[in-house]
């Protein structure tokens, strides 16, 4: 089983230097691509059907053709480094220990778009992670991967790293780049996109971490050998990850597809003694519950949405039987509810409403018409109705527990008490 | 008045961006280096810096989680309360938390020592339950290795 | 034009409109809350949804939201649709989550677009449970009460206030449900258009501080349109008036001059109208008499006497006519000082004879180059200030739309933009608030600002004299700004009468003029100093000196003064002798002053709610303004006094008058340059179906006992033979007439935001066409006769100060200044503005007191340092109390 982004992460967890990256292949296809066309590049990475990892499973190449070529600089490549769905920790991986890789794949998509400046947003609590990269982008400087006329091709790219201050809404690559302004992270409509008018007014692309990570290595090795990485039509490797009740939470680059319960029973361990599993959330916060009929579902991103969810980041977040479905999801719209930005109506107002609702259910003072006003909700703060898709994640992983626990809510309130003992704690 | 490290900073981050302006995330971020918090006062020194108005850098600082436009201890505890934390127990650790420092969230305990804060994600969900105390993060915390955590901050 | 389907129905639409404004032009009701006409689009609300279709076959289409999707061709939207209509309503729910129940006792309640779209949207019954959220107010200043707790955080505010005009002490903070709007900290608002604010905000978050003070519900107001009086731009307004004292001031929309807007001055100047001082009664020799009693001694008067009348350029053109028809074209004189009559003569001059046009305010917001002289716009006719910064985003907008990116879609256009401006240039005395858009500025003393711009119109067509020796810096400067101007379409010059410098205005036409000859589609916007100075001159009639030579020469012994204050036009030392040496001094005025200290006579005029008028403002626009209403039986229009003293007087001309009316034909027909002002709004005989057009809106309530103390019989509403508006509720209540809208109103939309139903299509012109006449229009075939005289530079005098004067728009106008909210933003002290140089020359310190000789007065002014004014040159405040008047500019003696 091939693990392009993490076979040679070192086992103390330490990043590869750029010598100890150089020397498992390291920057070989840059030296590569700086000898095809930016088209060349564009065709082969669409052509190894690579789509982003950051959650939204957009077609990286085609993403990158709606940029003007003729345009004149500035342009913009910007690694979006800002993981912070609830339940992802998958980059991290790749930023702590790999960081050239990251700055390679950066370099690739940026000579892609003809980009001049490139800026990689970091989430603030990536402590170690900012020093990583930092210095990764000093030692690529030195070595004259970065900078004016980059091995002689004639290209040139400056790398900033910028270290968000907080913010859930960054994750949104338009709010990101508000954010890289110096403004308000706020979404801003599309169109006009970022290809066209994004960082500064200026032609921009924005790509997940784990996706720059995928470069590389398609370009050494081909379109072809990066599909045939997966098990299904989604190309490449993907790195999973599982946290919850689980005997050995984790992360793993596997095969694009695996199914859901190889990953939580052979990769995580199982469910730990004395706990079944409830259901997941396959893809972070703002993803469907999947439940036990679901777990021969392959995870890619046709399989999980045949299943009626998301493959999202592939961070499965497990529910267990003795966790009370209710806080599960109240705690979550509380995190939307805070996160919200406060730009549209639906999402700024909507979802305190939802958490107060949850939370009168959760505390025995629910009503029968709260489940009729979360369900209401739940279309209505849908696709297209909010402003950007933080609202419609919010609903996702609410209108799949109405769904699949429903029990649960209409017990609450019939009994108007949470009956799960607060058993949870005593994990601790 | 802005200290030469601090406008040190603030050039350097001007240095990369097109206009002025557009650092002011990371001129803010410099000065609560220095000085823990953006007091009104710092806040009108680092407009008067960027050439903006205190309105539209407050805008802006107001906007986010981590600039605090409020004094904080010497040591901010940042607890994870979301999901995977929730489910691994964070609200006990949270419990635990007030009780022995005294202070509910948003709260600072008399002594100047420790600002207690939820916090949204710390990316690390496979470890969970996690907390970080000022630039340190603590994960698979466990209730009795609490004390030992806390008292490495003076 | 695109086929629209809406709801199966096949309309015409702009296809560069948004669905929005494509439905809202079309007179559908559909709710909105952040888009707004002038600022376009963001998408914040979610209250303009509707159901898009793929094609005729798609049944079940897709939400949208109408403000954010352009037109297309044969596209088809449902409006009706269930689930929009839905959606929409659960937008209101959600609003209403934290909206607080306090219409009953909100300012905003009756008139507040929130309350129509809650009531359009069939919201009605909550189903939020807990408590609400609240916020604390600030202390905006003495113009906005702040309430936030009432915000729906629709953006609108900050988006004007801060993206559209240019503010920068107001923004958004925090997030989440917390939003909130205001300033950093309690204070005054800067801006000089925060009272649109109350315009612009969809509820009662930001309302008029000084409606408040004496507040009534804005449909319980008398109303009619009106101009505004405070500069010379002329800004469409509303006034209402409750119980006899005026309440307050509304934008009155015009497609071509101030659209939506009006700056503070407008809205916040009109309490001079209530102010404690005002005239209100005949007085002779300090004595209180009756109207009939000063008629008769006023005609005793004149019947010995030989009188001259002066008029106002603050006056409408029927009481300046009435004045000179009563004292005889020979006798009449314009009040304002020489350089004020010269110049509005060489202006009317330089926009008749010469080959370019003046445009409208609307014009210029589309003029792609700005070149400014001499004029600090943002204090002396704030709303073209408006207008340039709109206009300094035009050239970046032609990239925006190359990009394929809707003009209306506003974050989008501002982000693509980003803090880019086109062409803008300025040449001022000291620093201007415009100063932040100038791609060049130059700071000079008036004949240095000339000569810059012979220099530049030298460099655009040769034919301009150029300026001898002139310095290599200024000559790149004048390179730079030629070329920025020649890479324009359609640049505009804006100069101004502000500097007292009819070189600099000369210049100015000489630019505007190269720039035709090159083809340029080029635009010349000249400011006067008041409400009707160009009406005045364009009336003929002599100068002020005229009237005092006169007077003191013994051809005349009686002067008539009509609202104006003599010492504000002349030297106190010759204004003083002259009120001295007339035997009668007869003054028609309705603010006191320092002139009206020195009458024998005062009649107590109407001011502009009291009145009938017209005025010409500086674009050569005659507008109409309406009576508001009746005051007393003694306060009456100028006009109306001096008819009467007419008709006493046996006046054979104006005997023939018997109205507001009889009194425009005849000027229409005897005034060269004012034919047509007959025409401008439609005769007091005119009637939709036999109505007269109310002042009172039909919710008007109270009126059969809101005099019950006084009386309990409901007087008679008093009956207006000037116009065809009538003093009550009763009346045709479909559109009126564009000229005489008295309110905007329509079924469903009682706030201001019914404007879009009086619209042609959105933003564009009133139906029935914009109000207002241009008198002033090129010459068919003029061509450009440039002036040729280069000043000579400005050399600094030792121990002299070049005194100019620098205007400010809460201070400077007198009427406004009296209003006790505009006082609260005066400078506080007379001051001197000088360069820091200076001031270490002089040894003098910022608050320090300076003394200055001019014309043997001594005037001790308040040190004021400011980088930028040219050295040997002193800015000092126009219109302030005590400050010298016709003797500026000039050279001031520095006193030890």
């Amino acid at each position: 089983m091939e693990r392009p982004l993490t076979q040679h992460l070192r086992k103390d967890n330490k990043p590869l230097s750029l010598k100890e990256y150089e020397q498992v292949g390291g920057y070989q296809a840059l030296r590569k691509v700086v000898k095809m066309s930016p088209q060349e590049v564009q065709a082969l990475v669409k052509d190894s059907n690579l789509k982003g990892r950051g959650g939204a499973g957009f077609s990286t190449g085609l993403k990158w053709s709606f940029v003007p070529m003729n345009a004149p600089k500035p342009k913009y490549l910007v690694a979006n480094a800002d993981e912070m769905e609830p339940g992802t920790f998958k980059d991290r991986i790749l930023l702590e220990q790999t960081p050239h890789q990251l700055i390679e794949g950066m370099i690739i998509a940026a000579f892609a778009i003809q980009a001049d400046q490139s800026f990689v947003f970091l989430r603030w609590a990536y402590k170690t992670a900012a020093q990583t990269i930092l210095q990764a982008i000093h030692e690529a400087e030195a070595a004259g991967y970065l900078g004016k006329n980059i091995l002689g091709s004639g290209f040139d790219l400056h790398m900033h790293l910028h270290t968000g201050v907080g913010r859930y809404m960054c994750g949104e690559e338009t709010a990101l780049l508000n954010s890289l302004e110096g403004k308000r992270a706020t979404p801003r409509a599309k169109p006009p996109f970022p290809q066209v008018s994004g960082l500064f007014g200026r032609p921009t692309i924005v790509n997940n971490v784990e996706t720059l990570c995928c470069l590389p290595h398609i370009v050494s090795h081909g379109a072809e050998w990066f599909k045939k990485l997966s098990l299904t039509q989604d190309a490449g490797t993907k790195i999973y990850g599982v946290s919850g009740k689980v005997k050995k939470p984790g992360a793993w680059e596997l095969p694009m597809g695996v199914t859901l319960r190889e990953l939580i029973e052979e990769h995580a361990g199982g469910m730990q003694d004395g706990l079944k599993f409830r259901g997941a959330l396959p893809g972070g916060a703002s993803t469907d519950f999947l439940v036990e009929e679901h777990l021969d579902v392959k995870m890619d991103f046709a399989g999980v949405a045949a299943a009626g969810s998301r493959l999202g980041t592939g961070t499965v977040v497990v529910l267990d039987d003795k966790t009370c479905p209710v806080g599960f999801v109240k705690n979550l719209e509380h995190f939307f509810a805070q996160e919200s930005c406060g730009f549209c109506t639906p999402c700024r107002e909507g979802l305190p409403w939802i958490e107060k609702i949850l939370d009168s259910i959760d505390n025995g003072d629910g009503r029968p018409e709260d489940l009729k006003l979360l369900e209401a909700h739940t279309k209505l703060l849908g696709p297209g109705n909010t402003f950007c898709a933080l609202a419609p994640g919010a609903m996702e992983p609410l209108q799949s527990a109405l769904k699949y626990f429903r029990e649960d809510f209409e017990k609450h309130i019939n009994e108007k008490q949470c009956t799960y003992s607060k058993i949870m704690s005593t994990a601790v | 008045m802005l200290s030469t490290e601090e406008i040190k900073g603030i050039e350097e981050a001007i240095g990369v961006v097109p206009y002025k302006k557009a650092a002011c995330i990371e001129a803010l971020k410099v000065v609560q280096q220095h000085r823990k918090w953006i007091s009104d006062e710092s806040l009108k020194e680092v407009a008067g810096y960027m050439e903006m108005s205190a309105e539209e850098l407050d805008s802006v600082a107001t906007f986010y989680n981590l600039i605090f436009r409020q004094p904080v201890g010497r040591h901010v505890i940042l607890v994870c309360d979301s999901i995977s934390c929730w489910v691994m127990g964070q609200e006990k650790l949270k419990e635990k938390l007030n009780e022995r420092l005294q202070i509910d969230y948003g709260q600072t305990t008399k002594d100047g020592r420790f600002t207690l804060l939820p916090n949204p994600c710390l990316g690390t969900c496979d470890c969970a339950p996690a907390i970080m105390v000022g630039n340190d993060l603590y994960r698979n915390i466990k209730m009795d290795g609490l004390d030992e955590i806390l008292n490495k901050y003076e | 034009m695109a086929t629209l389907y809406i709801d199966n129905q096949p309309h015409e639409v702009n296809s560069g409109h948004n669905l929005l404004e494509a439905c809202l032009s079309l007179g559908l009701d559909l709710p909105y809350f952040c888009w707004h006409p002038a600022m376009g689009s963001v998408g914040a609300c979610r209250q303009c949804a509707i159901k898009v279709y793929k094609d005729e076959n798609d049944k079940k289409g897709r939400l949208i939201m109408s403000c954010m999707e352009p037109v297309t061709n044969n596209q088809r939207i449902s409006v009706a649709d269930t689930e929009a209509k839905e959606f929409r309503e659960e937008v209101i729910g959600w609003l209403m989550t934290n909206h607080p129940h306090d219409c009953a006792v909100c300012d905003e309640g009756g008139s507040c677009h929130l309350q129509d779209m809650t009531v359009m949207t069939g919201h009605a019954y909550r189903k939020f449970r807990y408590k609400k959220r609240t916020h604390t107010n600030q202390d905006l200043g003495p113009f906005i009460n702040h309430e936030m707790n009432r915000c729906i955080q629709c953006y609108r505010c900050v988006r004007f206030y801060k993206d559209y005009a240019g503010g920068k002490d107001f923004d958004v903070f925090a997030s989440r449900n917390k939003v909130y709007f205001g300033r950093q900290e309690d204070g005054v608002l800067e801006s000089e258009f925060s009272g649109n604010l109350a315009e612009v905000c969809p509820t009662g978050v930001f309302t008029d501080k000084t409606l408040k003070q004496h507040y009534t519900r804005k449909w319980d107001l008398t109303m009619a349109p009106s101009i505004c009086q405070h500069c010379s731009l002329g800004c469409n307004i509303i006034a209402g008036e409750r119980y006899g004292s005026l309440r307050m001031i509304g934008n009155r929309y015009h497609g071509e001059v101030n659209g939506y807007f009006i700056c503070d001055r407008g809205r916040f100047g009109y309490e001079f109208v209530n102010a404690p001082g005002r005239v209100r009664q005949p007085i002779m020799n300090g004595q209180v008499i009756g109207r009939k009693e000063v008629l008769q001694e006023i005609n005793r008067l004149l019947k010995e006497a030989k009188v001259i009348g002066i008029g106002s350029p603050r006056a409408s053109i029927q009481s300046n006519f009435a004045l000179k028809a009563l004292v005889g074209k020979n006798n009449f004189y314009h009040g304002v000082s020489e350089s004020e009559h010269d110049m509005a003569e060489l202006a009317i001059r330089i926009l008749k004879e010469g080959p370019v046009r003046t445009p409208s305010l609307k014009e210029v917001e589309s003029c792609d180059a700005v070149f400014i002289l001499g004029e600090d716009l943002t204090n002396s006719s704030p709303m073209l200030a408006l207008a340039v910064r709109q206009a300094a985003r035009v050239q970046p907008m032609n990239e925006v739309a190359k990009a394929n990116i809707p003009e209306w879609n506003d974050a989008a256009v501002r982000e693509f933009v980003q803090d880019k401006n086109g062409p803008f240039f300025s040449a001022t005395i000291h620093d201007t608030k415009l100063d932040e858009l100038a791609s060049e500025k130059y700071y000079a003393a008036p004949d240095d600002i000339a000569r810059l711009g012979f220099a530049v119109a030298h460099r655009i067509d040769s034919a301009v004299p150029d300026v001898p020796n002139y310095p290599e810096e200024l000559k790149q400067l004048a390179d730079r700004i030629a070329s920025g101007l020649l890479q324009s379409e359609n640049p505009v010059v804006i100069s101004g009468v502000s500097s007292e410098s009819e070189t600099v205005m000369r210049a100015a036409a000489n630019v505007a003029w190269a720039l035709h000859s090159k083809k340029k589609k080029a635009g010349l916007v000249l400011t006067m100093l008041e409400c009707n100075s160009l009406g005045l001159a364009m009336m003929g009639g002599g100068k002020l000196d005229g009237a005092f030579n006169a007077v003191l020469n013994g051809h005349a012994d009686t002067a008539i003064i009509m609202e104006n204050d003599l010492y504000r036009h002349g030297s106190f030392a010759t204004v003083d002798k002259f009120l001295k040496t007339c035997k009668q001094v007869i003054v028609l005025e309705h603010t006191p002053h320092a002139t009206l200290k020195k009458a024998h006579v005062i009649i107590p005029a109407g001011t502009f709610a009291e009145s009938d008028g017209m005025l010409i403002n500086n674009e050569g626009r005659a507008q109409r303004f309406f009576q508001v209403y009746e005051s007393t039986e003694v306060i009456q229009e100028s006009w109306r006094w001096l008819l009467n003293m007419g008709i006493n007087a046996g006046n054979e001309h104006m005997s023939q008058w018997k109205n507001f009316e009889d009194i425009t034909k005849a000027i229409a027909q005897e005034e060269e340059f004012l034919k047509g002002v007959d025409t401008i709004t439609p005769p007091s005989s005119f009637r939709v179906a036999g109505q007269r057009i109310p002042r009172e809106p039909h919710r008007y309530s109270g009126r059969t006992a809101m005099n019950a103390n006084i009386n309990v019989s409901e007087p008679k509403p008093p009956e207006d033979p000037d116009s065809s508006l009538s003093y009550t509720m009763e009346g045709y209540r479909g559109l009126a007439p564009s000229s005489m809208i008295p309110f905007f109103w329509s079924p469903g939309w009682n706030s201001v935001q019914s404007v879009n139903k009086y619209q042609n299509e959105i933003g564009a012109s009133l139906k029935g066409g914009d109000p207002g006449l241009r008198l002033i229009e090129p010459e068919p075939g003029a061509v450009a006769n440039y002036f040729s005289t280069v000043p000579e530079v400005f050399q600094p005098i030792a121990d002299h100060f070049w005194l100019v004067w620098t205007h400010h728009i809460f201070g400077s106008e007198e009427l406004s200044k009296r209003s006790p909210s505009v006082a609260q933003r005066m400078p506080q002290h007379p001051y001197a503005m000088i360069n820091p140089k200076d001031a270490e020359q002089q040894k003098v310190n910022e608050g320090d007191k300076i003394s200055f000789e001019v014309e043997k007065h001594v005037y001790v002014l308040m040190v004021k340092l400011n980088n930028t004014i040219p050295s040997g040159v002193a800015a000092l405040p126009y219109g302030l109390e005590g400050m010298p008047s016709t003797e500026l500019p000039g050279w001031g003696i520095l006193k030890r």
